[in-house]
Order: structure tokens, then sequence, then C-alpha cells
């Protein structure tokens, strides 16, 4: 008796384990595609172009990560999840990460058992009203109907905010960003709010952006970054250090267009980060520890850029979006982007 | 001579229908006025002073900054390059171009495959109806790849090729499951009407959404690591159980309105269940749900937009992610009146397909 039972527990064990603790690497290497949870369209995050093909800073995390485990940023299979559906999917294992301008919370991180792996940018909620409202502060905004999107943090931060500072409002429940918009547009509402970069971009898209104002307040810490599953401590790595060699590469200088030069850099961690050097005497690189071949930073750098160039395509002054790297900038630019030591 | 005759035919019918007295008179003066500036109105935003490839200055419009409407404001109209610009997206989604003869071809066979079943005086109609039989397995093959076609995975598709699929699939599965429902459930077996009643009245009991959130989200959790069934089939299923139910009360309509005697006379003739089910009771029923099926039909068709929630690509879908983007943003109406009409000429068609074989089939009663 206490034998079966002993053997139904090693059972058990064995199938527990398997499970749970499957290689995301050898599936995703099996597979010979990424799957990638992204946005179902928020531009300069996630999008599908006019050509159909997906393009946005979220986006290129997953680009990274494809150059890094296959060589080629374009082994991606995009899986669009909208804000409900995003952290099943992933928990079930439909996607490998998920790259969706997703806040990182306590809650997400740890009882949702979601793991996030950094932040790629760092964002936080706003309120925007039309000018011809007079309101110039969001404590000016009780009574006031807010449009918001549905299972949200903004959602929480909203109810937060308003009831520390003793105020009331009625919420207009939409389903997506764009949708808000709208209602905001057709002034179906007072208030739209959603994260700072969401109300630049819409603004920059009315036919006269000065007849709305954004306010002042900034009420949420909105760090967004991409998140893979509990119980796979190396892929999580991989993913981490997917984005950390595109925010070291800016910080080194090295870009898609100049990497093939800078192979030859006399600063060490450049080396090491391309995948010249090697780990002491071992004659191998610094792709070992990650189970990956040691040139994967210098074709994530060469195929999708540093974090810089990323940003700048996608959302930054150059681009409709127009946001400033304002806390995005490296910490050395008066940022809070900052990456470990690549060593 | 016959113009004459006509044009006072057609004189003596609006003297009668239009102008009767003189609030008839009023309501007619005004409706026509009504619709002369709407359609007007429409017109000039659709059509006439609408940008198509260019706008007026003849620039090739590749951004929303491009359309006439964004540089003289007021002064201009709809600004279709958007859906130009898009168009491969809304009708195949992310489906890859060198590929795309195969959905073309699909889209082609489908009306042949639908013919035999709609109409019953076309050439070859044996012929056509093996065809329909095979355009499921057909369409499969041609649509996802297999042996000498390479796979392309349901993530790619998208636009009306979703919305297609997952209507004419799901009404097209329905529709045994329906049948075999409704029959289940005024079968005298006790166990068999039972299962039926719970499944009906459960599936009519939710909202769609919520059976594609169930199929979408839960499903995966109860299913192993590594078994995840595909999403668009899921969706699929989900359409179908919803489509089914509501078909079957349809088809129960039909079933309840063969008087009893019937089916005594039939079996008094000796015929069977079956033989009698199949031969006078189902052939009349679902002449008499007609209109009810076309109606849940239409419905569902439209429901497919739903999808969009558990992160498909439907036609709606493809043009809310074009608006999204900042190279397009803000051209709600062209949009989404490009996405109505699309789904008014199917849903119209199907309107007008039950129109028609309610006339043949002489249903109505009463004339």
């Amino acid at each position: 008796m206490r034998q079966l039972k002993s053997l139904l527990m090693a059972l058990t064990l064995v199938l527990f384990t398997s499970t749970s603790f499957a290689a995301t690497l050898d599936d995703v290497k099996a597979r010979g595609m990424l799957k990638c949870g992204s946005n179902t369209g928020l531009a300069g995050f996630g999008l599908p172009n006019d050509a159909g093909v997906w393009e946005g800073i979220d986006v290129d995390v997953c680009r990274a990560v494809a150059a890094a485990v296959f060589g080629d940023a374009t082994k991606v299979e995009f899986v669009p999840t909208t804000s409900k559906v995003r952290f099943t999917v992933l928990q079930s294992g439909e996607i490998d990460m998920l790259s969706r301008n997703t806040t990182w919370t306590l809650q997400r991180d740890v009882e949702l058992g979601l793991e996030f792996v950094g932040v790629n940018y760092y964002d936080g909620q706003g309120f925007m009203v039309p000018a011809s409202l007079g309101v110039s502060s969001a404590s000016e905004l009780d009574g006031a109907s807010v449009c918001i999107q549905v299972g949200t943090t903004t959602e929480m931060n909203l109810a937060d905010y308003f009831s520390a500072n003793g105020m009331s409002y009625e919420a207009v429940p939409v389903e997506t960003n764009s949708e808000a918009d709208a209602a905001y547009t057709a002034g179906r509402c007072d208030v739209y709010t959603t994260d700072a970069s969401g109300l630049y971009a819409s603004r920059a898209g009315y036919p006269d952006p000065s007849a709305h104002v954004v306010l002042p307040e900034i009420v949420s810490k909105e760090p967004l970054g991409p998140s893979v599953r509990h119980g796979d401590g190396a892929w999580a790595d991989i993913v981490r250090w997917s984005l950390n060699a595109m925010i070291i590469a800016e910080e080194k200088g090295i870009t898609s267009s100049n990497v093939d030069e800078m192979k030859n850099s006399k600063d060490p961690e450049v080396l090491r980060l391309l995948g010249v050097a090697q780990v002491g005497d071992t004659g191998a690189g610094y792709g070992q520890w990650l189970g990956l071949s040691d040139d994967w930073a210098y074709q994530i750098i060469k195929q999708v850029g540093n974090y810089s160039e990323s940003f700048e395509k996608h959302i930054g002054p150059n681009t409709p979006i127009n946001i400033q790297r304002g806390l995005n900038a490296l910490y050395k630019d008066g940022g809070i982007l900052y990456a470990p030591p690549f060593r | 001579m016959s113009s004459i005759v006509y044009s006072n035919k057609f004189l003596i019918w609006s003297k009668k229908n239009l102008f009767s007295s003189w609030i008839n008179t009023l309501l007619t003066v005004l409706s026509i006025y009504f619709i002369y500036e709407v359609s007007v109105f429409f017109l000039d935003w659709a059509v006439f002073k609408a940008d198509f490839l260019t706008n007026f200055r003849g620039e090739r419009i590749i951004d929303r900054t491009f359309c006439s409407k964004n540089i003289e404001p007021g002064s201009y109209g709809a600004c279709w390059a958007i859906i130009h610009v898009r168009f491969y997206q809304f009708m195949y989604g992310f489906y890859p171009a060198a590929e795309v003869w195969r959905v073309n071809l699909v889209f082609f066979l489908l009306p042949f495959a639908l013919v035999a079943i709609f109409f019953d005086k076309v050439p070859f109609r044996k012929y056509l109806l093996y065809f329909t039989l095979a355009f499921p397995f057909i369409a499969f093959y041609l649509l996802y790849g297999g042996p000498s076609l390479t796979t392309v995975g349901t993530n790619k598709w998208g636009g009306l090729l979703v919305t297609l699929f997952l209507g004419v699939t799901g009404i097209a599965l329905a529709f045994p499951l329906s049948i075999a429902l409704a029959l289940g459930r005024r079968s005298n077996m006790p166990i068999i009407s039972l299962l039926c009643v719970i499944f009906i009245e459960f599936i009519r009991g939710v909202p769609l959404i919520t059976l594609l959130f169930t199929a979408n989200v839960m499903l995966p959790l109860f299913l192993p690591d590594g078994v995840s069934p595909d999403n668009l089939l899921r969706a699929l299923v989900a359409v179908t159980l919803f489509q089914s139910a509501y078909m079957a009360e349809a088809i129960r309509g039909g079933l309840q309105a063969i008087p009893r005697g019937q089916i005594e006379a039939a079996r008094s003739m000796g015929l069977t269940y079956w033989q009698s089910t199949r031969k006078i009771v189902l052939p009349q029923a679902l002449r008499i749900s007609i209109p009810p099926i076309v109606n849940t039909s239409i419905g569902l068709f439209k429901d497919t937009s739903l999808v969009l929630i558990i992160g498909l690509f439907d036609l709606l879908g493809i043009g809310r992610a074009a608006l999204a983007d900042m190279t397009w943003t803000k051209l709600y109406y062209e949009v989404y009146v490009f996405v109505a009409i699309v789904f008014f000429i199917f849903c119209f068609a199907m309107s007008r397909y039950s129109l028609y074989l309610e006339k043949k089939l002489k249903t109505d009663n009463s004339s």
C-alpha cells in the first residue's frame, strides 16, 4: 500500500514537473517559430501596417527574442490578444511570451503566475479634456463622465484617484483604446483617461490638437514590459536579456548600421555583447549561458536595432505619435532606463 | 401606347396609395423630401465629394494627411483610400500574398457549391451536389494546406475570409445538428429529450460572447499543456453550438405545425418513424421554418464580428486595426460604412433568397 502510494506520488511529481517546467526554449526551437502575444492594435506599440506587417516597440521585443533564438527576427507568429484574454492565453501555453503594453504589478507578477522580465516603456496614467471645458487640473474633475477601457489597471487607478480625492465620476466603459478615443471624440464623455503615451497619440490624430488639454497630473506608475510564464527561469532569462541587449546597445552606441564595425571596438563589454569575446578560456562566448549561439545579441542589434532606434522609429518625436524620451531615456541621459552590466 | 397605359396605372396607383387624403399627401411630400435630402447628403459624401485614390490636388493618398477633407476641412467628403490601401487585409487578413490564389479559388468555387442546394433547376444538378458534398474538404485543403500545398495557419486568416468561414461553416454545420436537436427534443425517449432540452436551453441562456470566452479562455486551461486547439476552430465550435440551439428551436416550431393526424396516418400506412420523419414531417416542417432559420442565420452572420473580443481579426477587426494606425486614424465613417456595406450585401442576399424560397414553396397559407 505504502509502495503504491509513493509510486503514485512519484508519478504525479513526474507529470507535474513535465508540464510546468517544460523548457519553452526547446518548444520554440522545435516549432521553428516564436509565438508572441501582441496587442490587437495600438499605434507605435503593436499594430499591423498597411502591408500587414506588425510594427511597434512591443513587437520589436518579440522580434529581438526571435533574432536571439533563431538568428532570424522574422520567425515570429503574432497572436493578437485583447486586454481581457492576454493572461489566460499566456498561462495556457498558447503563446511563449506576452509583449503587449502590459503594466507590471504585484498581482500579475505573483498571483497570476506571470513573470515580468523588464520594462520597455515607463508610462503613467493621465487625463485629457476638451480645452473648452476650462479645466486645468485633475482635481477639478468631480462628477465628470470618464471613458475607460475595462479590465485594465487604468480602470483601477481611476477609481483609486477619485476616491482618494473624495470625488465621484461616471464611468463610460469601452472595450478597446480606439473605441475610447472614438467615444471621447463623439462627446460621450468629458474625460478620456489612459496612459499618457496613448493620450498624446490620440491627440496627435485630432483635426485640431490644440482644442484638447492633457492635464498635468500623472496619477500612476505604469511600467510596461514583456512577460513570460512562471516556472521557466531559463526562458525568462532569454527574454530579459534580449531586451537588456537592446538597451545596452544604445548605451554603447551600437546601432543596426554600425554593428559590424563595432566588432572591432576596444570596449570589452561591446566585444562580450557582440559575441567576439570568450568566457575565460572556455573557447565559447556568452551565448552558452543562455543556451543560445554566441552572436545572439549581434543578431538582435543587426536585425531589430537598439532601444533608441526602435523608439525613434515607432513612437519618437519624428513619428505622428511624437513622444519625447522623458523617463525612457537612458539613466545617463536623465531617464531611468538602466540595464545590468553584460558580463 | 403602352407607356401611356403604364403611366396611367402609375397615376392611379399613386393617387390611391400616396395622395388619398391631405394628411397622406403631406406625409408623402415630407418623406420624399427627407429621402432626397439624406441621399443627396450621403451621395455627396460617399461619391461626389469623396477622394478615391487621389486628393483634390491630384496627389496619390498615402496617409490620412493627404485626404482632401483633412487639407480643407468642411468642403470634402469620404477618403476611401484607406479601404483601397488595406483592401487586401479586409479580404484576406494576413494571408501570404503568394498563396492568395487559394483563397480566391475558394471564393470562386463557393457559389458553385451553394447553387445546387439553393436552386433546383440548375443544369447538372446531380453532379453539382456531389461537388457540394466535397466542397468543405476541398475548401479546407485549399485554405489550410496539406500535401503539396504550404500550410497557412489560421492565425494568418483574417478579414472577409474569417467572417465567411465562421458564418458559412457555422450555419452549414449547425443545420444537421439543429435538426437532430429539434427531433430529439420532441422525442418520446425521456433521456434523449431531456439532454436536448438541457443543451438547447443552456446554450440559449448565455450570450454568444460568453460562449466565445469559454471556448477561448477556459478550454485551454482544462486541456493538458501543449494541446491547444486552434483559436479559430474554438471560435467555430462556439458559433456552431450557438447557432444549432437557435436553429433547433426554429425547426421545432415547424415540427409543431404539422398536424398530428399526418403522422398517425403515416404510421397506419406502415411507415417507420424515420420514414415518416424524412418523407412527410421534415419536408413540411423545414419549409415552414425557412423564415426563422434565415432570421437566425442573418443574426449569426453579423454576430461573428464578436470574435474580435478573443483576438481574431474578422472584417470588423481589420477595420478597427486600420483605425488604430496613426497613418489612417480618425477615418471612422469610411471604415464602418465599408464594413456595413459588405455585411449588408451578404445579409440582404440571404433575406432575398429566403423570400424567393418562400414564394417558390408557397409556405404562406393565407394566400
